[in-house]
């Protein structure tokens, strides 16, 4: 196991190189360029060429292509070419702990939803809890956090005034850089992020467990289970759940694409000071050393996500050998 | 009436000698679902509404009435209030008679909501319809002559796959999109560029979401499909026709694409929602379609800064957009349950 997740990793540096590459060529082609203009007015030439000497632009793209990878061995993302009293370091030090709990705490609470009203949906199958259950799921998948995000402000924040409507409830730093304060504040600045992205994980992950424990409990080795005369909770619990588990464990992949994708519109509606909302943000703004950098840890961590998968098959179906 | 029972009687004596396709059998299953169908009702419904815009809507989308920006619901500002109540319909609003009711209210700009909603329609269904071509197509192509061609070519393609997989392609596609805008803006030189820069604009800034979303979606378009041709290239029936001496194109055209087709149908109505939610979002960040062009995502972008006192100018795109993905999900799955063979027999 060991010896292929190191091979993974191995296969995933020419991946990240040439991500690296498209997206800093990708940045670096489109028209216009981060020293266009000081406020309104336009940048007079010679200070524009005395900037790109300073941030090195002026030299050829390979070159400063191999600078910046350089600098990526050494920890450094390179500088924030409009905000140049920060780093790139700085902008991911704040904002990254801030995006890794948003989607964390909405995976979880996808699964800790969505697990047991799967498993309760298919020990009812056919019953009005089962399609009650199937019809909210479905109805929650169809629900955008576009639209479920200003529903919850309006309602939570607005009407009843119980929730914060903006802004993460912490600051950095954080313990081991991640872990956040468990205080009354945090949740409840956290509560209204983190069910507009997770409720649409947990009805996904309902409707898998729920199909997966449906396929199982047909199975003939259930069968040979109860007719051994084992209680209905062992057989549940012991036999059925682990292998039911299995196509739920293909989800965390999509699902983490998803927190990407999610934390891009989450941020934005709940003015959270995240990844997604800066990438947003540098839109317009040239910021090339931003850009590439934060599109290089969303890819490491999707395929950190994906060797995670892998992994996890492996220890629900001890059949699956990686050698 | 007895006669008509035993007509009836033959009838059904008929119908249990014949023998239903596959094809109905699925027809069958899936008329029984009706939330699907209700589903399938109401997108059909929606397509009208989008041909017949203009019959639907009392304004043009972009038309603006200043005056009477930010209105509630069938409320208008600048109305005499006795006239009002004795001359203006809700099917009658025509700015010229001093009716200036909005059914849905107005935006900051005095544009009726309900028609900005109603021609919303047809963005998001062009990219469902679009988005959903694009990524059949390219998917369908790539998986069958990945699974076709077997050996090296396969394991070629299918590794490409796999990096594109590893790879985080929405803020690349987001890049991508800030890319062409940032092109189309400046213009070009070359009559290639031009054409599609002139494309985009007749398409009200959509042709670059269009492919932006078909390049994110037909990888597992392509993996889907290769694994149905390699499951189908070596049952009997293609030996059989490989026997009887056909050639490549022949088996490939005749025999394994309408095998492929029918899965990958299914699983592009499952993932119509995705492709809406994706353009609605790309507009909301303000990079979807250009303005005044009217999208539900960039709707609510629009009225979400006023959201405390105008909850309605989120509200009613948002309600569009739910109901729109609520009625595809649900014939999706319906789709996936009507042609799932094994899936049937369980309800």
């Amino acid at each position: 196991m060991t010896k292929y997740i190191i091979r993974r990793l191995l296969l995933a540096i020419p991946v990240i190189f040439l991500m690296i590459l498209a997206t800093f060529v990708l940045v670096q082609s489109m028209p216009g360029g981060p020293f266009d203009a000081i406020g309104q007015r336009s940048m007079p030439e010679h200070m524009r060429i005395l900037l790109e000497k300073r941030y090195g632009l002026d030299k050829p793209l390979y070159e400063q292509f191999f600078i910046y990878l350089g600098n990526l061995l050494q920890g450094d993302l390179g500088p924030m070419l409009r905000q140049p009293s920060q780093t790139v370091n700085d902008i991911v030090a704040q904002t990254f702990p801030v995006s890794i709990q948003l989607g964390l705490m909405s995976v979880m609470l996808g699964f800790m939803l969505g697990i047991p009203l799967g498993i309760i949906a298919a020990l009812n199958h056919n019953n009005t809890i089962d399609y009650v259950t199937t019809f909210v799921a479905v109805i929650s998948v169809s629900i955008p956090t576009l639209v479920l995000g200003p529903f919850l402000i309006y309602t939570f924040g607005v009407k009843l005034d119980l929730l914060p409507i903006a802004f993460w409830g912490a600051d950095p730093p954080f313990l081991l850089g991640f872990l956040p304060p468990l205080n009354k504040k945090f949740f409840m600045h956290a509560a209204m992020p983190v069910f507009a992205m997770g409720t649409g994980m947990a009805a996904g992950i309902t409707r898998l467990t729920r199909a997966g424990l449906l396929d199982v409990l047909s199975a003939d080795y259930i069968r040979t289970a109860r007719a051994k005369g084992l209680r209905e909770r062992v057989v549940i619990v012991r036999h059925a759940l682990k292998n039911s588990l299995i196509p739920v464990a293909t989800i965390i992949g999509p699902l983490l694409a998803a927190a990407v994708t999610g934390s891009f519109i989450t941020e934005q509606i709940f003015a959270l000071n995240g990844m997604g909302r800066r990438f947003v943000e540098s839109i317009g703004q040239r910021e090339y050393f931003l850009q590439t950098s934060l599109v290089l840890i969303y890819g490491l961590l999707l395929i950190m996500g994906n060797i995670l998968v892998d992994v996890l098959y492996a220890w629900l179906d001890p059949r699956i050998r990686y050698d | 009436m007895t006669t008509d029972k035993k007509l009836d009687k033959n009838k059904k004596a008929k119908n249990i000698g014949k023998s239903r396709s596959p094809m109905q059998d699925a027809m069958r299953e899936f008329r029984r679902n009706k939330i699907a169908v209700g589903g399938m009702i109401f997108i059909i419904f929606v397509v009208l509404v989008a041909i017949f815009a203009p019959i639907f809507s009392p304004y043009h989308f972009a038309q603006q009435n200043l005056r009477n920006n930010r209105a509630k619901p069938m409320e208008g500002y600048d109305v005499v209030e006795s006239y009002a109540a004795e001359k203006c319909h809700w099917y009658e609003t025509p700015v010229e008679w001093g009716c200036t009711v909005f059914i849905a209210g107005s935006d900051a700009l005095g544009r009726d909501l309900w028609s900005r909603i109603i021609y919303g329609t047809r963005v998001s269904l062009s990219i469902a319809l679009a988005a959903s071509t694009v990524s059949l197509v390219i998917g369908l192509i790539y998986g069958t002559v990945s699974g076709y061609s077997g050996g090296n070519v396969d394991n070629f393609m299918m590794r490409l796959v796999d990096f594109l997989y590893g790879i985080p392609l929405l803020p690349i596609i987001i890049l991508m999109t800030v890319y062409f805008n940032a092109v189309s803006r400046q213009g070009s030189d070359s009559p290639f560029v031009n054409s599609l820069l002139s494309m985009n604009k007749s398409a009200g800034g959509l042709l670059f979401v269009f492919i932006a979303i078909g390049a994110l979606n037909w990888l597992g378009m392509a993996r889907l499909a290769r694994g149905q041709v390699l499951s189908y290239k070596e049952k009997e029936f293609v030996e059989a026709a490989r026997a009887l001496g056909a050639g490549k194109g022949h088996v490939v055209f005749k025999h394994l694409i309408p095998n492929v087709l029918g899965p990958l149908l299914i699983a592009e109505s499952m993932a119509i929602p995705g492709y809406i939610f994706l353009e609605a979002a790309l507009s909301f960040i303000g990079l979807g379609v250009s303005p005044p062009t009217p999208s539900w995502g960039a709707m609510i972008n629009e009225g979400y800064s006023g959201l405390r006192s105008n909850p309605h100018l989120v509200l009613f795109p948002g309600l569009a957009l739910a109901s729109l993905t609520l009625a595809f999900n649900f014939m999706g799955d319906g789709l996936r349950d009507a042609f799932d063979t094994r899936l049937r027999g369980r309800n």
